[in-house]
């Protein structure tokens, strides 16, 4: 069964067989995921659709003479195990040689302890799965008579395995249990409709609050009701939690060592410079057993660890996996990430804000006139972390006097990373974990262009 | 121009993909999968195979090559959707398939239903000149080098250069429990390149890409040296870049690139899922007039080598020409089997899937709009203050409420009818069936766009777009100058 003591044991024979048939003068690096997932849609009363799913898969790197090859598969199967070390195998001799290419060798940093995997998650009956997106669909559709539909309801679970073995001795695994409930409503008024989404997060589904999620979504959906353009001009804004964190995992993205390297990061030059808001300590902690993204190693199997990356607005550290620490001189920070289809790259795992002491409404309640942003479109076009321009579509609602006001929508706001660093002028006290690689919390930027009418 | 590969050239024949699994093997997991009472059952097999080389920094730093196959199992009863899928194509793995599938779909009905099979029907796959598997790594690398060159010898503030080269073979089979037995194989190449600029601005980049549903022939079409170099041009040229403007004005977009608007402004409101739970803006409005009458939108499957293309969709259903909007007048939605069978219509092969771990839904292949007759030149004359988008980024949209962004990767200020200062990067924001009507001018130069991917509900798949130079009277651009 996936995700038991025996799975983790299980991926990591594989891998270690793998490893185990290194020729003299090559290193290897063997990745194994076992997957098992349900996904539940429900809609209009009924089960859409019911997916029980089961992935492996294998991730060979093979380091000759300072070159590496990669190849993947997935399946677990024999012969594919065979194949793919042969493929990453023939895959060396066309990289270039580089001297800091090689697998990650064990640095002694101890494995955090976390609870990831709960076998209450393994042990849940289908039926209640089924019966738990079919009430979330029930109570979004009747939680206000102006809700028209539910375009979606689901309720969606993994149960995952996962080691890494080198010939350098690492030996890592971790299982984990993960499992969310979303809806996505649709409320209709005067011929107009508006969308807003719901959420829930856990470890295990005794974690997963059906309620609030089906309130949440009906509540963004039906505020937005009525809404307008708003006219452009540059003004206060207060990003939510949602928003903050997809900015924070842009603004994090900068921060890893490969960009820095190559080039490609605005923040370069700028360690130990003031670069953003004295207020922003930026931090990223995979070992935060809280975050949903949450691992004690990382794509290399070295351990995790807690980094400061932005400390009172001074630029504090960039994240390193073992090849990008060794070019700059410096140890990895346990930041490799990757699938089992690629090689490790470098990137923040579980980023956050440390928050404020004021609650959003009392954030709310000091701006005369600005707006609150409950979503954004378009990060992918319209941000580049490596000039730091962004613009991005959004929808919200009006602040005047200190009071939520009328909603708007189809505008766009924009800036740069760097301004809105420094522009930042207060942060809320609700710092929450969301499906995503960062924390969201309620932040205020004192300007931003707003493109309307 | 050629790339110097040393591969033989027999065209091989683009017969039907029928080798993956045993039709005896097919029939006998369909009859299992039905075995609960299901209407509807689905064996879709899948084996894909691809290869990826990185330059970067100057390095070629890998070569990765990826194995993947599996089959998916679906069995629909009444309204529910029952899959499961394996990677294990063993008679016992896809067994346990599709007693997963059809437990999820469990109806009370039961008995044993056996499933025959036809003989194997449908489309040939595209016939290939080169096959990616037959071509040296060497001769791939080769293409990385020449590129990484190229575009550092472009301009001296060329500061960094990646490029990858992508091929992918996808051999499909499906079976069904009307008994259809059907595949392809589809083969895409894949080349791009992305370079950073450095200036006393700041960083600015330029990325372009080629893909097309070919082999290795591509490169006898495509220079990429000559990709290389337009990369640099595009960075190089933004670091003279001047904030983008903020508000509404006409927006100008330029040959190919203007495929992604339609894309988001409309496509995937056309599509039937969304339709059919009203959270499409177009739902309900087939034969209204929802576009000023010179579009015509159509979404077609069948364009030999184009990257959205294929001889069967992910339902076995072969592809097909759609006309979407004809003169303005919404004609049609686009249909999977779910969506049609529901209607008591035909699909309309726009059934697609991301692997065997997927569901197939709605999804467009390649969308365009067709040329009109003004001239592009007098387009840009003729707008007094505006923006000229080149190259469009990725985009967005929300299809209940229709509004849509887009991004805009190279674009120019127009001023007195004229292309001016380039302007830095950011979002368009607009509303589809606003933006629709607000066309006011479609030249006739006519191209097709990048090779993109589209993600919904978390699959991605690839498409393509075109479109000609066309001017929307009224967008908001979303810049930060006043």
């Amino acid at each position: 069964m996936a995700g038991t003591r025996d799975d983790e044991a299980g991926v990591l024979a594989i891998a270690e067989r793998v490893v185990a048939m290194a020729a003299p003068g090559e290193a290897i690096e063997a990745v194994v995921v076992h997957e098992r997932e349900t996904e539940v849609r429900a809609y209009e009363g009924e089960i859409e659709s019911l997916t029980s799913a089961e992935s492996r898969g294998i991730g060979v790197r093979v380091v000759r003479d300072g070159r590496q090859g990669f190849a993947y598969a997935g399946t677990l199967d024999a012969d594919a195990l065979i194949e793919v070390l042969g493929e990453a195998r023939d895959n060396v001799e066309f990289a270039t040689p580089d001297e800091h290419c090689a697998v990650a060798e064990p640095d002694g940093v101890p494995v955090a302890d976390l609870d990831l995997y709960q076998s209450a998650l393994v042990d849940h009956p289908t039926e209640a799965k089924v019966a738990m997106a079919l009430e979330l669909e029930r109570l979004t559709r009747s939680a206000d008579p102006r809700i028209s539909g539910v375009e979606s309801a689901e309720y969606g679970d993994s149960v995952s395995a996962s080691a890494v073995a080198t010939t350098t001795g690492i030996r890592a695994t971790s299982r984990e249990t993960g499992c969310f409930l979303s809806a996505y409503a649709l409320a209709e008024q005067d011929g107009e409709t508006q969308t807003g989404f719901g959420f829930s997060l856990g470890r295990e589904p005794g974690d997963l609050d059906v309620a609030t999620a089906a309130a949440e979504a009906a509540e963004r959906s039906t505020r937005m009701l009525g809404s307008v353009k708003p006219a452009s001009g540059r003004i206060a804004v207060v990003l939510d939690p949602w928003v903050s964190a997809q900015f924070l995992g842009i603004v994090a993205g900068t921060l890893n060592g490969e960009s820095v390297q190559k080039g490609r990061s605005l923040f370069a030059d700028r360690l130990g410079d003031e670069v953003a808001s004295p207020l922003l300590t930026l931090v990223d902690d995979p070992t935060d057993p809280a975050a949903t993204s949450a691992t004690a190693t990382d794509g290399e199997g070295l351990a995790t660890r807690r980094n400061v990356l932005v400390s009172g607005g001074r630029l504090e550290r960039f994240v390193h996996n073992s090849e990008t620490a060794r070019r700059a001189g410096t140890t990895s920070t346990g930041s490799a990430v990757r699938g089992y289809s690629s090689t490790p790259g470098v990137g923040v795992r579980a980023v956050s804000i440390l928050g404020g002491d004021r609650t959003p409404a009392e954030l709310v309640a000091g701006i005369d006139d600005g707006v609150l942003v409950q979503a954004v479109s378009g990060l992918h076009s319209g941000v580049n972390p490596v000039s730091g321009d962004f613009s991005t579509g959004a929808e919200g609602l009006r602040i005047r006097a200190g009071e939520l006001a009328e909603p708007i929508r189809e505008f766009t706001i924009a800036s740069t990373i760097q301004k809105m660093l420094t522009d930042l002028v207060a942060i809320g006290d609700d710092v929450q974990w969301l499906p995503m690689r960062a924390a969201g919390v309620t932040l205020v930027i004192g300007e931003l262009t707003v493109s309307g009418v | 121009m050629a790339d110097g590969n040393g591969s033989s050239r027999v065209p091989d024949t683009g017969n039907l993909e029928t080798s993956l699994l045993e039709a005896g093997l097919l029939a006998e997991t369909l009859s299992v999968a039905m075995a609960t009472g299901g209407e509807f059952a689905e064996v879709f097999v899948e084996d894909r195979r691809s290869t990826s080389a990185v330059l970067d920094d100057g390095r070629i730093e890998e070569l990765s090559s990826g194995r993947d196959r599996g089959a998916g199992i679906r069995v629909v009863v009444g309204e529910t959707t029952g899959f499961a899928h394996t990677a294990d194509l063993s008679p016992a793995g896809l067994r346990s398939a599709a007693e997963a599938a059809s437990a999820a779909a469990r109806s009370g009905g039961g008995g044993v239903r056996e499933v025959t099979l036809d003989g194997p029907s449908g489309p040939a796959s595209a016939v290939v000149e080169i096959l990616p598997a037959d071509v040296p790594k060497a001769h791939k690398v080769a293409l990385l080098e020449r590129a990484d060159n190229a575009a550092r010898s472009a301009d001296g503030a060329i500061s960094q250069v990646s490029a990858r080269y992508g091929d992918s073979q996808r051999r499909i089979q499906l079976a069904n429990s009307e008994g259809l037995l059907t595949g392809d194989r589809q083969i895409r190449t894949l080349f791009s390149v992305s370079c950073v600029a450095s200036g006393d601005t700041g960083l600015q980049t330029g990325r372009e890409s080629v893909g097309h549903t070919v082999g290795f022939e591509l490169f006898d079409r495509v220079d990429v040296e000559d990709l290389a170099r337009r990369a640099a041009g595009r960075a190089i040229t933004k670091l003279e870049a001047v904030p983008a403007p903020s508000g509404e004005m006409p927006v100008v977009v330029g040959p190919g690139g203007g495929g992604v608007l339609f894309h988001e402004a409309c496509g995937h409101g056309l599509e039937a899922d969304l339709v059919a739970k009203s959270a499409s803006v177009f739902a309900g409005r087939r034969g209204e007039m929802v576009a000023t009458p010179t579009v015509s939108l159509i979404d077609d499957g069948t364009m030999t080598g184009e990257w959205g293309c294929f001889a069967i969709d992910d339902e076995g259903r072969p592809a097909q020409r759609n006309v979407l909007i004809e003169d303005g007048v919404l004609t049609d939605y686009m249909w999977d089997r779910l969506r049609a069978r529901k209607e008591g219509r035909e699909g309309s092969g726009n059934g697609r899937r991301q692997s065997y771990r997927h569901l197939p839904m709605v999804r467009m292949t390649n969308t365009y709009l067709e040329g009109g007759v003004d001239d592009p030149k007098e387009i840009v004359a003729g707008t007094d203050h505006g923006v000229y988008v080149a190259q469009l980024g990725g985009g967005q949209v929300n299809t209940a409420t229709g509004d849509f962004v887009f991004g805009m990767t190279e674009a120019y200020l127009i001023e007195d009818g004229r292309l001016t200062a380039p302007i830095r990067e950011g979002n368009l924001i607009g509303n589809g069936p606003e933006a629709l009507l607000a066309i006011d001018a479609i030249a006739r130069d006519f191209a097709m766009g990048s090779p993109g991917m589209c993600g919904k509900d978390g699959q991605g798949v690839p498409v393509g777009d075109g479109t000609p130079t066309l001017r929307v009277a009224r967008l908001t651009v979303g810049g930060t100058a006043a």
